[in-house]
């Protein structure tokens, strides 16, 4: 299981990180989406990887940290909160734009 | 036990929810709410700095939850200056936005801007790792917003790439906690520094990359070469008004970078050591270096602020990096300068561009009041590149002074850096100042936005005049930091378990 798990966030970051990359704001996006699931993964792994077991004290068998599972409910609340944000922001980008490109080399400061 | 130490956190929080609840589109009783809940921030930040001198580092157990087990903040010296030093730039901001009327530009703004301090307090006071992450985040989301208030294409897409590199900064910051969090089962910054120096030798590698990874997040908050390249897009393109407040936010990097430098991974740590000093010396010259570099290239006004403002972080870096009580209070000392300068430059920027026909530094229009936004533009650069009679020049003779060892590489990059930032900023002073022919054009009289500039100024030079206090009390404000005796005690771990 810890073989599978590990490969999982490797994946999922690799990924990530290939799509932040991209010129373009969509898979840009995309690839925050991406390192934000292998984060989580791996915040949860950090507790160790435990099966059958409740995060609970006093249950018979051993039980699993709690504390993992409390910090990966807030970085997922968090993350879809910032990607809901950056979709807003990138939509209007483009809107106001005309194009979605991640660069800025033709831009100019607004005028005040 | 003083609930005081939660008001700076929760005050901006109710003020802001209460703002846009009742009084959304009213932007008079928005002002009012908004001056008078930066006013009360004040007073709690002065009373916190009384109170944190005078008795040494409290804890403030959130729900009564013990330490390791609940979220404590905790007050102490380092903490109540920077919390101080927001509120008083808060205050500030709040005064030039009303004046110049940036407020008035969207709708938001001063919600905006106390949930910004909501989440800069809250970075400041916290003892916990993780309690850190949430309130930066806190105060980027706030940041987000304000960054576009206003709108506009290009400053959309410029937020775009903010927010981008900012969410790779928390998912890295996520993964450090995560190794932090696996090897020592403990995200309290006291419970750390007791345990990780009794941490098995396989694990020091684990620690080390947790390390790293931290102070790679911190690098991006500070804007730390290589770290640096989000900046001078942001702050270039966002409200003038809205960038001076940023200047308190690359702070919050720096004030992290020593908060975990002196208590989670000091010196004597054998499994990092030296591993802060010596990464943030070379980066920290860099800063120096590609800033004062970029103030002789910037094409425009706000560019050059936000490349002064990356010098300065540059130099903060340099005197962090010796981790020693000399060097860090002589960090302290340039902190505040380098926070009041960078934000007196960027609404001098705004309030030259405000005045003439365009930001560039090019072709060159007439500037309103020519007399007055020239005497000003001369203060802030005076106070950037470090010259007297200002408090950048005792600044960096306090870091020169503490980095005599390394005397031939740290005092020629400081030097020759402040050279060539003299050349930058006057060559941009003599082209926005000598080289227009034409007369002036009338300006709008903005006597609330001029009050507010002319504040800042006020305050670098008190920082000057009362040099020798100030440095008195840093000196023990590094002491503390230095020896975090105070700071575990009070953060009263169980013992023996």
């Amino acid at each position: 299981m810890e073989a599978l798990f590990a490969m999982a966030i490797g994946l999922l970051t690799a990924v990530g990180i290939y799509l932040m990359l991209r010129l373009r704001t969509y898979p840009v996006i995309l690839g925050l989406t991406f390192l934000s699931y292998g984060v989580n993964l791996f915040l949860f792994a950090s507790g160790r990887l435990a099966v059958n077991a409740a995060p609970i004290i006093g249950y018979p068998q051993p039980y699993a940290d709690p504390l993992p599972q409390a910090l990966v409910l807030t970085a997922i609340v968090i993350s879809f909160g910032m990607t809901a944000v950056i979709m807003i922001m990138a939509i209007g980008g483009y809107l106001e734009a005309g194009h979605d490109r991640v660069d800025l080399d033709d831009a100019q400061e607004p005028e005040a | 036990m003083s609930h005081w130490i939660i008001a700076p956190v929760v005050l901006p929080a109710l003020v802001a929810a209460f703002m846009i609840i009742l009084f959304r589109g009213r932007l008079m009783l928005q002002r009012l709410t908004s001056v008078a809940a930066v006013l009360a921030l004040n007073a709690v930040a002065l009373a916190l700095l009384m109170s944190a001198t005078t008795t040494g580092a409290q804890a403030y157990f959130l729900g009564d939850w013990l330490a390791p087990f609940g979220i404590v903040l905790v007050l102490d010296r380092l903490s109540a200056l920077m919390v101080a030093l927001g509120a008083g730039l808060g205050f500030l901001t709040v005064i030039y936005a009303m004046g110049s009327g940036w407020d008035a530009k969207g709708a938001h703004f001063h919600p905006l801007l106390q949930f910004l301090l909501m989440g800069i307090n809250g970075a400041f006071l916290t003892g916990d790792a993780f309690n850190l992450f949430v309130f930066f985040e806190v105060l980027l989301i706030a940041s987000y917003g304000l960054m576009v208030h206003g709108g506009g294409a290009n400053r959309l897409r410029a937020g775009l790439k903010y927010i981008a590199f900012n969410l790779l900064g928390s998912a890295l910051f996520l993964f450090a906690l995560g190794l932090l969090y696996a090897i020592t089962g403990t995200l309290n910054l006291a419970d750390l520094a007791v345990k990780l120096p009794e941490l098995p030798e396989g694990d020091a590698a684990l620690l080390r990359v947790a390390a790293v990874l931290l102070l790679l997040v911190f690098a991006i908050k500070g804007a730390l070469v290589p770290l640096q390249l989000w900046l001078p897009g942001t702050y270039a393109n966002a409200p003038g008004v809205v960038a001076a407040m940023f200047a308190v936010m690359t702070k919050v990097g720096a004030y992290a970078m020593m908060r975990f430098g002196t208590l989670v991974f000091p010196m004597d740590l054998p499994a990092t050591n030296l591993l802060y000093a010596s990464l943030l010396l070379p980066a920290g010259l860099a800063t120096l270096g590609i800033g004062a570099i970029g103030t002789l290239g910037a094409t425009t006004l706000p560019r050059l602020a936000a490349f002064a403002g990356i010098a300065s972080m540059g130099t903060v870096f340099v005197a962090i990096a010796h981790f020693t009580p000399a060097a860090t209070s002589a960090a302290l000392y340039y902190i505040v300068h380098s926070t009041l300068a960078t934000a007196l430059i960027f609404l001098v920027a705004d309030l030259i561009s405000r005045r003439r026909a365009h930001s560039g530094l090019q072709d060159c229009p007439p500037v309103a009041q020519p007399g007055l936004m020239g005497a000003l533009f001369l203060a802030a650069s005076i106070a950037l590149a470090g010259m007297p009679p200002l408090s950048g020049f005792v600044g960096k003779l306090l870091i020169l002074d503490a980095w005599r060892d390394h005397a031939f590489a740290v005092w020629s990059a400081i030097l020759v850096s402040s050279f060539l930032m003299i050349l930058g900023l006057a060559r941009a002073g003599s082209n926005l100042f000598w080289k227009p022919v034409e007369a002036a054009p009338k300006a709008k009289a903005e006597p609330l936005a001029l009050l507010a500039t002319l504040g800042l100024v006020a305050a670098l030079v008190a920082l000057t005049v009362l040099g020798g206090p100030v440095t008195d009390w840093l000196a023990g404000t590094a002491e503390a930091l230095h020896d975090p005796a105070g700071y575990l005690a009070a953060n009263r771990l169980p013992t023996g378990g």
